[in-house]
Protein backbone atom coordinates (compact mmCIF):
# COMPACT_ATOMS: atom_id res chain seq x y z
CA UNK A 1 0.00 0.00 0.00
CA UNK A 2 2.84 2.34 0.76
CA UNK A 3 5.28 1.71 -2.14
CA UNK A 4 5.71 4.04 -4.02
CA UNK A 5 6.07 7.35 -1.26
CA UNK A 6 8.65 9.17 -0.89
CA UNK A 7 9.88 8.02 2.89
CA UNK A 8 8.64 11.29 5.04
CA UNK A 9 11.27 13.35 6.64
CA UNK A 10 12.15 12.15 9.76
CA UNK A 11 15.69 13.52 10.22
CA UNK A 12 16.29 16.04 12.60
CA UNK A 13 15.08 19.56 12.35
CA UNK A 14 17.55 22.48 11.82
CA UNK A 15 17.55 25.53 14.04
CA UNK A 16 18.87 29.11 12.28
CA UNK A 17 20.03 32.00 14.16
CA UNK A 18 18.63 34.56 12.69
CA UNK A 19 20.16 37.97 15.06
CA UNK A 20 19.23 37.28 18.13
CA UNK A 21 16.15 34.87 17.37
CA UNK A 22 16.30 31.37 16.78
CA UNK A 23 13.91 30.13 13.93
CA UNK A 24 12.85 26.89 13.13
CA UNK A 25 10.71 25.50 10.08
CA UNK A 26 8.50 22.46 11.04
CA UNK A 27 8.05 20.78 7.46
CA UNK A 28 5.38 18.12 7.18
CA UNK A 29 4.81 14.88 9.14
CA UNK A 30 7.48 15.11 12.49
CA UNK A 31 8.70 11.93 13.69
CA UNK A 32 7.98 11.69 17.86
CA UNK A 33 11.61 11.46 18.17
CA UNK A 34 12.63 14.19 16.05
CA UNK A 35 10.17 16.25 17.89
CA UNK A 36 12.02 15.38 21.50
CA UNK A 37 15.60 16.16 19.71
CA UNK A 38 14.42 19.71 18.65
CA UNK A 39 13.66 20.42 22.23
CA UNK A 40 16.84 19.76 23.52
CA UNK A 41 18.19 21.36 20.32
CA UNK A 42 16.72 24.67 21.15
CA UNK A 43 17.30 24.69 24.74
CA UNK A 44 21.26 24.48 23.79
CA UNK A 45 20.71 27.20 20.77
CA UNK A 46 18.83 29.72 23.28
CA UNK A 47 22.10 29.08 25.96
CA UNK A 48 25.01 29.61 23.49
CA UNK A 49 23.61 31.60 21.45
CA UNK A 50 21.86 34.02 24.39
CA UNK A 51 18.60 33.95 22.25
CA UNK A 52 15.97 35.83 23.23
CA UNK A 53 12.97 34.58 20.92
CA UNK A 54 12.38 31.17 19.27
CA UNK A 55 10.37 31.67 16.33
CA UNK A 56 8.49 28.17 15.37
CA UNK A 57 7.52 28.11 11.98
CA UNK A 58 4.42 25.40 11.02
CA UNK A 59 3.16 26.95 7.89
CA UNK A 60 3.78 23.03 6.40
CA UNK A 61 2.97 21.48 9.81
CA UNK A 62 -0.45 19.25 8.59
CA UNK A 63 -1.48 18.59 12.18
CA UNK A 64 -0.80 19.34 15.50
CA UNK A 65 -2.04 16.10 17.96
CA UNK A 66 -1.65 16.20 21.50
CA UNK A 67 1.83 15.14 21.63
CA UNK A 68 3.04 17.24 19.10
CA UNK A 69 1.04 20.19 20.65
CA UNK A 70 2.90 18.66 24.09
CA UNK A 71 6.64 19.68 22.58
CA UNK A 72 5.23 22.91 21.51
CA UNK A 73 4.18 24.02 24.90
CA UNK A 74 7.05 22.37 26.53
CA UNK A 75 9.71 24.02 24.33
CA UNK A 76 7.76 27.69 25.32
CA UNK A 77 8.02 26.93 28.82
CA UNK A 78 11.58 25.80 28.76
CA UNK A 79 12.82 29.12 26.55
CA UNK A 80 10.67 31.00 29.05
CA UNK A 81 13.11 29.57 31.39
CA UNK A 82 16.20 30.86 29.17
CA UNK A 83 14.92 34.05 29.20
CA UNK A 84 13.57 33.33 25.42
CA UNK A 85 10.64 34.43 23.97
CA UNK A 86 8.56 31.58 21.62
CA UNK A 87 6.00 32.51 19.15
CA UNK A 88 4.48 29.69 16.90
CA UNK A 89 3.70 31.32 13.53
CA UNK A 90 2.01 30.63 10.25
CA UNK A 91 -0.82 27.62 11.84
CA UNK A 92 -3.04 26.55 9.03
CA UNK A 93 -6.62 27.48 9.72
CA UNK A 94 -7.55 23.44 9.47
CA UNK A 95 -5.20 22.75 12.29
CA UNK A 96 -6.19 25.39 14.92
CA UNK A 97 -10.11 24.30 14.25
CA UNK A 98 -8.59 21.03 14.96
CA UNK A 99 -6.48 21.60 18.03
CA UNK A 100 -9.27 23.41 19.53
CA UNK A 101 -11.84 20.48 19.17
CA UNK A 102 -9.21 17.81 20.26
CA UNK A 103 -8.91 20.24 23.46
CA UNK A 104 -5.54 21.57 22.82
CA UNK A 105 -5.94 25.42 23.62
CA UNK A 106 -2.27 25.75 24.74
CA UNK A 107 -3.30 29.18 26.39
CA UNK A 108 0.32 29.51 26.90
CA UNK A 109 1.65 29.89 23.47
CA UNK A 110 2.22 33.16 21.69
CA UNK A 111 1.08 33.27 17.99
CA UNK A 112 1.56 34.86 14.85
CA UNK A 113 -0.11 35.31 11.24
CA UNK A 114 3.52 35.23 10.02
CA UNK A 115 7.16 33.82 10.42
CA UNK A 116 7.40 38.35 10.07
CA UNK A 117 5.22 39.12 12.22
CA UNK A 118 6.25 36.60 14.81
CA UNK A 119 10.30 37.79 14.43
CA UNK A 120 8.76 41.36 15.06
CA UNK A 121 7.14 40.12 18.34
CA UNK A 122 9.98 38.46 19.87
CA UNK A 123 11.61 41.91 19.06
CA UNK A 124 14.62 40.95 16.61
CA UNK A 125 15.32 43.64 15.12
CA UNK A 126 16.63 41.70 12.36
CA UNK A 127 12.87 41.11 10.95
CA UNK A 128 12.50 45.02 10.08
CA UNK A 129 15.62 45.01 7.75
CA UNK A 130 14.31 42.31 5.62
CA UNK A 131 10.68 42.57 5.77
CA UNK A 132 9.10 44.31 2.84
CA UNK A 133 7.45 47.28 3.51
CA UNK A 134 3.29 47.41 4.23
CA UNK A 135 3.23 44.43 6.06
CA UNK A 136 1.16 42.51 4.29
CA UNK A 137 0.39 38.98 5.24
CA UNK A 138 1.50 36.42 2.86
CA UNK A 139 -1.22 34.58 1.17
CA UNK A 140 -4.12 37.12 1.75
CA UNK A 141 -5.17 38.46 -1.39
CA UNK B 1 -18.76 6.65 -6.83
CA UNK B 2 -15.45 6.47 -6.24
CA UNK B 3 -13.35 3.10 -5.95
CA UNK B 4 -11.81 1.71 -2.93
CA UNK B 5 -8.49 1.45 -4.37
CA UNK B 6 -6.12 3.10 -2.35
CA UNK B 7 -7.74 2.45 1.06
CA UNK B 8 -8.40 -0.80 2.43
CA UNK B 9 -5.08 -1.27 4.10
CA UNK B 10 -3.89 -3.44 7.14
CA UNK B 11 -0.97 -1.16 8.73
CA UNK B 12 1.24 -2.46 11.32
CA UNK B 13 1.77 -0.17 14.55
CA UNK B 14 4.97 -1.37 16.58
CA UNK B 15 7.18 2.06 16.31
CA UNK B 16 6.54 5.84 15.82
CA UNK B 17 8.04 5.63 12.27
CA UNK B 18 4.75 3.51 11.64
CA UNK B 19 2.79 6.47 13.15
CA UNK B 20 4.02 8.48 9.95
CA UNK B 21 2.70 5.89 7.97
CA UNK B 22 -0.72 5.59 9.56
CA UNK B 23 -0.98 9.52 9.22
CA UNK B 24 -0.20 9.41 5.72
CA UNK B 25 -2.27 6.61 4.56
CA UNK B 26 -5.34 8.13 6.28
CA UNK B 27 -4.70 11.35 4.79
CA UNK B 28 -4.17 10.21 1.17
CA UNK B 29 -7.57 7.66 1.62
CA UNK B 30 -10.08 10.20 2.88
CA UNK B 31 -8.63 12.83 0.36
CA UNK B 32 -9.32 10.09 -2.17
CA UNK B 33 -13.26 9.64 -0.72
CA UNK B 34 -13.61 13.60 -1.00
CA UNK B 35 -13.17 14.41 2.33
CA UNK B 36 -12.79 18.19 3.18
CA UNK B 37 -9.81 19.79 4.03
CA UNK B 38 -10.88 20.09 7.61
CA UNK B 39 -12.60 16.72 7.91
CA UNK B 40 -9.39 15.00 6.70
CA UNK B 41 -7.39 17.26 9.26
CA UNK B 42 -9.33 15.96 12.02
CA UNK B 43 -9.48 12.33 11.06
CA UNK B 44 -5.61 12.20 10.26
CA UNK B 45 -5.47 14.28 14.16
CA UNK B 46 -8.05 11.38 15.50
CA UNK B 47 -5.95 8.90 13.84
CA UNK B 48 -2.81 10.06 14.96
CA UNK B 49 -3.72 10.02 18.95
CA UNK B 50 -5.13 7.11 18.33
CA UNK B 51 -2.31 5.22 17.04
CA UNK B 52 -0.36 6.42 19.47
CA UNK B 53 -2.41 4.96 22.28
CA UNK B 54 -2.10 1.43 20.60
CA UNK B 55 1.65 2.09 20.55
CA UNK B 56 2.09 2.88 24.44
CA UNK B 57 -0.79 1.76 25.97
CA UNK B 58 -1.61 -1.32 23.85
CA UNK B 59 2.54 -2.22 23.32
CA UNK B 60 1.78 -2.00 19.74
CA UNK B 61 -0.70 -3.99 17.00
CA UNK B 62 -2.66 -2.53 13.83
CA UNK B 63 -4.69 -0.25 11.98
CA UNK B 64 -7.00 -1.73 9.33
CA UNK B 65 -8.57 1.12 7.23
CA UNK B 66 -11.90 0.49 5.27
CA UNK B 67 -14.74 2.17 2.89
CA UNK B 68 -17.92 2.09 3.46
CA UNK B 69 -20.64 3.60 1.87
CA UNK B 70 -23.89 4.92 3.33
CA UNK B 71 -26.48 5.68 0.70
CA UNK B 72 -24.65 8.34 -1.44
CA UNK B 73 -22.28 9.27 1.07
CA UNK B 74 -18.21 7.86 1.15
CA UNK B 75 -16.90 6.91 4.82
CA UNK B 76 -13.76 6.00 6.07
CA UNK B 77 -13.59 3.50 8.87
CA UNK B 78 -10.57 2.83 11.15
CA UNK B 79 -10.04 0.16 13.48
CA UNK B 80 -7.17 0.31 15.74
CA UNK B 81 -6.34 -2.73 17.66
CA UNK B 82 -3.86 -4.22 20.06
CA UNK B 83 -3.28 -7.19 22.18
CA UNK B 84 -2.63 -5.28 25.48
CA UNK B 85 -3.87 -4.93 28.55
CA UNK B 86 -6.74 -3.54 27.68
CA UNK B 87 -8.75 -0.65 29.55
CA UNK B 88 -10.06 -1.60 33.43
CA UNK B 89 -12.27 1.74 33.19
CA UNK B 90 -13.33 3.05 29.98
CA UNK B 91 -15.67 5.82 31.62
CA UNK B 92 -12.32 7.03 32.91
CA UNK B 93 -10.44 7.17 30.00
CA UNK B 94 -12.63 8.72 27.91
CA UNK B 95 -12.64 11.68 30.42
CA UNK B 96 -10.56 14.54 29.35
CA UNK B 97 -7.52 15.48 31.50
CA UNK B 98 -7.21 11.67 32.59
CA UNK B 99 -4.10 10.13 31.93
CA UNK B 100 -2.24 6.93 32.69
CA UNK B 101 0.71 8.04 30.47
CA UNK B 102 3.07 11.13 30.38
CA UNK B 103 0.49 12.69 27.55
CA UNK B 104 -2.28 15.73 27.75
CA UNK B 105 -4.65 13.01 28.57
CA UNK B 106 -6.96 14.15 25.29
CA UNK B 107 -6.25 11.01 23.41
CA UNK B 108 -9.45 9.43 23.70
CA UNK B 109 -11.57 11.66 24.91
CA UNK B 110 -10.27 14.39 22.19
CA UNK B 111 -10.27 11.71 19.15
CA UNK B 112 -13.72 11.21 20.13
CA UNK B 113 -15.06 14.59 19.18
CA UNK B 114 -13.19 14.22 16.21
CA UNK B 115 -14.57 11.38 14.40
CA UNK B 116 -18.46 11.04 13.63
CA UNK B 117 -18.44 7.75 15.07
CA UNK B 118 -16.57 6.01 17.75
CA UNK B 119 -16.89 2.59 19.01
CA UNK B 120 -14.48 1.04 22.15
CA UNK B 121 -14.10 -2.72 22.71
CA UNK B 122 -11.51 -3.76 25.54
CA UNK B 123 -11.68 -5.69 28.51
CA UNK B 124 -8.74 -6.55 31.32
CA UNK B 125 -6.11 -8.74 29.23
CA UNK B 126 -8.08 -8.54 26.14
CA UNK B 127 -6.66 -6.41 24.29
CA UNK B 128 -8.13 -3.05 22.75
CA UNK B 129 -10.06 -2.38 19.91
CA UNK B 130 -11.43 1.17 18.63
CA UNK B 131 -13.10 1.80 15.74
CA UNK B 132 -13.97 5.12 14.25
CA UNK B 133 -15.83 6.04 11.40
CA UNK B 134 -16.39 9.47 9.49
CA UNK B 135 -18.14 10.21 6.30
CA UNK B 136 -17.27 12.92 3.74
CA UNK B 137 -20.33 15.04 3.94
CA UNK B 138 -20.05 17.19 0.71
CA UNK B 139 -21.56 20.90 0.58
CA UNK B 140 -24.69 20.98 -1.61
CA UNK B 141 -24.43 21.60 -5.43
CA UNK B 142 -24.29 24.98 -5.82
CA UNK B 143 -27.74 26.81 -7.62
CA UNK B 144 -26.50 27.42 -10.89
CA UNK B 145 -27.08 31.18 -12.05
CA UNK B 146 -30.21 31.80 -13.89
Amino acid sequence: MTHGFPPPATGHVPVLRLGDVLLVTLQGDLHDSAAEQLQQDIGEAITRNRAAGVVIDLTGVEIVDSFLGRVLAEIAAKARLLAAETVVAGMRPAVAITMVELGLYLPGLRTALSTEDAMRLVGGGYADTVARPGGRRPGSP
Amino acid sequence: METAAGVEACLPIRSDMDLVWVRQHVRQAAAQLGFGLVDQTKLVTAASELARNTLVHGGGGRMEAAHVVRGRVNGLRLAFADDGPGIPDLDRALTDGYTSGDGLGMGLGGARRLVHEFAIDSAPGAGTTVTVTSWAVRPPHPREVV
